[in-house]
């Protein structure tokens, strides 16, 4: 790979004043898919600037009342291996334990699957219905966006020059509601989703008071199908109503073929996916246990 | 042109400095630097785990980490497994079980493995091959390896007790 | 069955390389390092058919770093003739051309040139300063397409060879090869039942987790030495020496530890290409293939397209059998549809046969042996259209194959008649397992058998023994120990010897050190290099017998050995004993043994797989596998299931999930570890073995090789499972996710 240099800055200010001064430097977190890339010339830098000594982008912090703090350096393990997490966010712990391996978990970062902005990322999907926000600074100070309107095309996202994503909220999950990411792949490990998605609902006496529905690796960007969801709202908790969720879901799919799957396969799963990510959320939420 | 950076880390519990250029992966230094050539490269793409080093407590494929990422680390590689002319129970176990064929997987595994036992004293089969699916193995199927390590599993429990 | 008793034979010991490859210390060919080592990397073609109308390496050259730069132009410009370098006979200028490509790229990855630097980083990036002047060519990657009329040309000069002889016409197709037995039009005419079905099976990697490495010293009295990972360090020795135009004592192969194979490290491609970076630079070169070179730039399995026709009697008797196989060479001839040939219809005892083999060379990458190369292919064909057969007459799917099991005295079409051989005990083994009967347990799930020959082969090996004075036995060999060898080698002449295993200490030398030995493959090795250690044993056994009846004065006829013990009338020794006493006796004692064993007896493999398809997603779970094998004899048993289970492994990821998947350009766009699909520990269940033990008689023994045939009957055995669990039969491999639910949807309609 071409030769750069490496810093680790210690403080957000310096990690900012770091890409204004260097253009074209680029972020490590975890580095599972930054040093992949840089290796097969996919990308190129001057300067490799490594952010996970930044405490503020190691911060993992619960609070009933805010929600959920998640560094956007804070490595898969963390986030799996948190009890809080485990209690509040069960599907995002289970998301962090199916990126890769036990090797990947150990290195690579929720923040990272965002920035690395694939239309295939795991964390997406969930996140968006999670409803997810990314605080970010950078020259102009920090602000926060959507996780539905981060990624912007295949490898892009909103993040302007001289920004880094410093962590993502999460907002309380609400009595009743239940969360689920399911994916498919081809073997049962290390493998990237053919198709995946990523629900939530809160049900309100045997009614859908809301539900988010994300698909994966059907469309240039990780798919928020606000329509899906909404078509649940004020809904009876039955398999109709899943169905028809599952179906407006399936007909946003827009995928392509690749060697991961043909395009007319993706869409099919992507039903399928949708109504079962549902069903393990609906039962979620009904035993009681949160998000 | 980058520069070299100091790393200074502790390589199976001796302080091991080296020089190295910040594309060359820890796999890389570990290897052609430092002369641990226990780890292998299969992949250089994190997807086989013939590279695992426990890196502060966590496996890792060390072809996935920079070696200035090191940097104050602690690292155990397959060259720090065994207990001084000992073997580990996971090495002996791998050869009673007849858990490797051409053994060019065998130091990811091992370390791997030993990871999950020094954290888990029962680990199911389930949870063993899914702790160990970033190891890839060619030879053997994995079903001598499972076994292994629930030979080496039991072992360890007993060496506990004892 | 095998009732001979035997000491060693057949017991487990613990394998004598172990202890170096639990704890990293076995050296493997990227771990050999040397004073100024140099650095090599290859630069590969990005196109699948192009001619090479310039090469420009001056910037290359010009790098910080960069100390040589070669091309093909830098190979020696011998003439081409018929070479046979242990994978049949070949011109010396396509194992050349392969090496480095000289006029044209035949394929995406092939090697163009090579450059030697100070590092890997600055030898990696010189490449991309070399500049090549490419014309594309149009391209064609599957064998029906190359054998059309009007189809891309890959060699001018290559004459399609028909029925054996050479023909003007100029196409694709290297080789058309037929075998008839009887007569199948009276077959098929004969037949109350006939299935015909046509087949696609994807180009499939061995996927040895080491990838290909070479390190090479042109020395300063023009000796080239190599050390590399290999099956076979003769071949890399002789393969070097011809493509260099050297003697083979020129050349010195020092075998390194391999990280797996099968088939796929025969073939030579760094070696030579860093010697001559070794020549101009006058330092060693090391050059490492990364994976993407592995997947690119080496040989896998061919891809094919098989037809197969069979017709029984309703009382289960097949009455005729037809083939049609066409097998991908890749870029050039060699595709192993020969093999494909003799055991498409193997397994079973027939009176009518006809088989046509076509191989056909296309734009991907020259294929290679891979684990009973070609056979696979073939049974996938054979056993599932067996199996729609055994349904169509409402017989056990074993059943029909045992009434029409190959056994001692039948022919095969391509000629051979079977010596005692273990294809109805297999089938019996089978149909006794508890697993053929289990309750299946859950919707969704089908439960399939297949089976599968292999010939094996024999070929020549060589072994040396030193007796030690403290009773223990130094043995040298040459056979490159892939799977446990070494051991399975030793324990063969300590069966004769009388001592322990652990008593022989064995080392795989270089080629300057034994006698010539063949690869480690055709499941040879414990056969033929087992052997070649069995008659070194037994030179040793003599001139101990001499010496004792010397100290004795007795005469060495009067003398016996049994066990290690040595007696004579009253006088006893035993081998420790005597080993302590050869310096005062006459010296030390040498035995040797080199073989070419003629008593090869191939080997019959089943598989029993229970699957559940999900019916949504097409998703395959292989919930339970049985494989069974006729090992002849076992001579370490741990080894030889572990044989079953990788072959089964490989067996399972060919029939879900591996294949090249190409552009239309001919790009490989899933050369990594992520999108080529191996199993992965998750995706499997035990690996459950039957050791079937029908002794070959044509050795010592009775072993007949083990490491191939077990990758036969996979394939074929899901698809049949796959049948009864989602109802659709699958003629195409890899039966993915998405292939699967298409055929459901295609038979819904």
């Amino acid at each position: 790979m071409k030769r750069f240099d490496y810093t680790a800055p210690r403080t957000v200010d310096e990690a900012v004043g770091l890409l204004a001064a260097h253009p074209g430097a680029l972020l490590l977190a975890g580095g599972t898919d930054l040093i992949v890339q840089l290796r097969a010339r996919r990308k190129q830098t001057d300067l490799v600037v490594d952010i996970k000594h930044i405490s503020e982008l190691n911060e993992l912090r619960y609070d009933p009342a805010r929600g959920l703090t998640l560094g956007a350096a804070v490595p898969c393990y963390r986030i799996y291996g948190d009890p809080v997490v485990r209690q509040a966010y069960p599907a995002l712990a289970e998301v962090a334990n199916l990126i890769g391996g036990t090797q990947i978990q150990g290195r690579a970062t929720a923040g990272g699957n965002l920035c690395n902005s694939s239309p295939s990322a795991d964390f997406i999907p969930l996140l968006i219905a999670l409803q997810a926000k990314c605080r970010m600074a950078g020259p102009g100070g920090s602000r926060e966006v959507a996780v539905e309107d981060f990624c912007t095309a295949p490898g892009r996202n909103v993040l302007r020059p001289g920004e880094l994503l410093v962590s993502l909220t999460l907002p309380a999950p609400e009595p009743e509601s239940g969360a689920y990411y399911l994916r498919f792949i081809p073997r049962n490990e290390m493998d990237i989703a053919v198709a995946g998605a990523g629900v939530a609902v809160t049900l309100s006496n045997g009614t859908f008071r809301s539900a988010r529905i994300a698909l994966s690796a059907v469309a240039p960007t990780p798919l928020f199908v606000r329509a899906a969801g909404e078509s649940l709202a004020g809904k009876p908790v039955n398999p109709e109503s899943i169905a028809a969720a599952a179906e407006i879901a399936k007909a946003a799919a827009k995928p392509i073929t690749d060697m991961r799957g043909t395009a007319i396969y993706r869409k099919h799963i992507s039903g399928v996916l949708t109504r079962r990510a549902l069903e393990f959320a609906i039962r979620r939420a009904k035993e009681g246990r949160q998000s | 042109m980058s520069t070299k950076v100091q790393v200074q880390t502790t390589i199976n519990g001796e302080a091991v400095e080296f020089l190295a250029e910040p594309p060359q992966s820890l796999l890389e230094c570990l290897r052609d630097i430092v002369g641990l050539t226990g780890s292998k490269e299969g992949c250089n793409d994190g997807n086989c785990g013939a590279c695992t080093v426990v890196l502060d407590g966590r496996i890792v494929n060390s072809c996935l980490v920079l070696g200035v990422e090191a940097q104050g680390s602690e690292i155990i590689t397959v060259e720090g497994v065994a207990r001084g002319q000992e073997l580990h129970p996971v090495q002996r176990a791998f050869l009673e079980q007849a858990a490797l064929q051409c053994g060019f997987c065998t130091p990811g595994f091992i370390v791997a493995a030993k990871a999950l036992l020094d954290r888990e004293a029962s680990p199911s089969d389930e949870r063993i091959r899914l702790w160990l699916a970033n190891n890839l193995c060619r030879c053997t199927g994995y079903d001598k390896i499972l076994r292994a390590v629930q030979q080496a599993a039991t072992q360890m429990r007993e060496e506990a007790k004892a | 069955m095998s009732t001979q008793e035997y000491t060693v034979v057949g017991t487990r010991p613990i394998r004598h390389d172990g202890a170096d490859k639990v704890t990293g210390r076995a050296l493997y060919g990227a771990d050999f390092q040397i004073a100024g080592l140099l650095h090599g990397a290859i630069l590969r073609s990005p196109h699948a058919h192009a001619r090479i109308r310039r090469i420009d390496t001056s910037k290359a050259e010009a790098y910080p770093g960069v100390s040589a730069v070669v091309t093909a132009a830098d190979l020696p410009p011998s003439a081409d003739r018929i070479v046979d370098l242990g994978e049949g006979a070949t011109p010396l200028s396509y194992i050349r051309g392969n090496v480095l490509a000289a006029g044209k790229v035949l394929y995406q990855g092939h090697a163009v040139a090579a450059v030697a630097a100070t590092s890997l980083n600055a030898a990696e990036e010189a490449t991309q300063l070399i500049e090549v002047d490419y014309e594309v060519l149009p391209c064609v990657l599957t064998a029906p397409a190359a054998m059309r009329e009007g189809a891309p040309i890959l060699h001018d000069g290559l004459h399609t060879e028909e029925f054996g002889e050479k023909t003007a016409r100029v196409s694709n197709v290297s080789q058309h090869f037929r075998h008839a037995l009887g007569d199948v039009g009276k077959g098929f005419a004969e037949a109350d039942v006939i299935v015909e079905r046509e087949f696609h099976t994807a180009t499939v990697h061995q996927g040895y987790i080491e990838p290909h490495n070479a390190t090479a010293l042109w020395n300063n009295d023009g000796r080239v030495l190599v050390w590399c990972s290999t099956q076979g360090s003769f071949v890399v020795r002789d393969t070097t020496a011809c493509i260099l135009d050297l003697p083979v004592s020129q050349v010195k192969v020092t075998p390194m530890e391999i990280g797996g194979g099968f088939g796929g490290k025969i073939p030579v491609y760094l070696e030579p290409v860093a010697a001559l970076l070794s020549k101009k630079t006058g330092h060693p070169v090391k050059i490492v293939m990364s994976r993407k070179d592995v997947f690119e730039g080496t040989g896998p399995t061919p891809g094919s397209y098989i037809k197969v026709k069979m017709g029984a009697r309703q009382d289960g008797r097949i009455t005729a059998a037809q083939a049609y196989l066409a097998y991908e060479a890749g870029a050039y001839p060699g595709a192993m549809v020969g093999p494909g040939g003799m055991c498409v219809f193997a397994a079973y005892d027939l009176a009518n046969v006809l088989i046509d083999g076509f191989d056909v060379v296309v734009n991907k990458p020259s294929t290679a042996a891979y684990r009973a190369p070609g056979a696979t292919n073939a049974a996938f064909a054979t056993e599932t259209v067996v199996d729609e057969l055994a349904e169509k007459l409402g017989l056990d799917p074993i059943d029909l194959r045992l009434k029409n099991a190959a056994k001692e005295g039948t022919r095969r079409a391509d000629g051979p008649k079977y010596r005692r051989i273990g294809c109805i005990e297999v089938l019996q083994a089978m149909k006794a397992h508890p697993h053929y009967s289990a309750p299946l347990g859950g919707p969704n799930r089908g439960r399939g058998a297949a089976v599968g020959f292999w010939f094996n082969v024999g070929l020549p090996s060589s072994c040396n023994l030193s007796v030690n004075a403290d009773g223990t036995v130094n043995l040298v060999e040459g056979s490159t120990d892939i799977g446990g060898t070494r051991t399975s080698i030793a324990m063969q002449a300590a069966e004769v010897l009388g001592i322990p295993a652990e008593s022989v200490r064995p080392t795989v030398v270089d080629t300057d050190s034994v006698g010539f030995t063949a690869v480690t493959g055709g499941s040879r090795t414990t056969f033929a290099t087992g052997w070649a250690a069995y008659e070194a044993a037994q030179d040793v056994v003599r001139q101990m017998k001499e010496r004792v009846a010397k100290i004795w004065e007795v005469e060495p006829a009067a003398v016996t050995a049994e066990r290690g013990v040595f007696r004579s009338g009253k006088h006893r020794l035993t081998f420790a004993e005597l080993a302590a006493k050869l310096g005062e006796t006459g010296g030390p004692i040498v035995g040797r043994g080199a073989v070419n064993p003629r008593g090869v007896g191939g080997s019959f493999a089943g598989a029993i797989a229970d699957v559940e398809v999900d019916p949504e997603t097409g998703k395959v779970q292989v919930l339970r596998f049985t494989s069974v094998q006729d090992a002849g004899k076992a001579i370490h048993p741990s080894y030889v299931e572990g044989q079953m289970q990788g072959g089964s492994v490989q067996g399972i990821g060919w029939a879900l999930n591996e294949e090249y998947y190409m552009s239309p350009e001919g790009g490989m766009l899933n050369s990594s570890l992520l999108d080529y699909r191996m199993p992965t520990s998750l995706d499997l269940p035990m690996i459950d073995t039957v050791i079937v033990e029908v002794p070959n008689p044509g050795h010592p023994f009775g072993v007949r090789g083990v490491g191939e045939a077990n990758i036969i009957p996979p394939p074929a055995a899901l698809a049949n499972a796959i049948y009864r669990a989602a109802g659709v039969r699958m003629n195409r491999l890899p039966m993915s996710p998405p292939a699967i639910l298409e055929a459901v949807w295609s038979k819904k309609g």
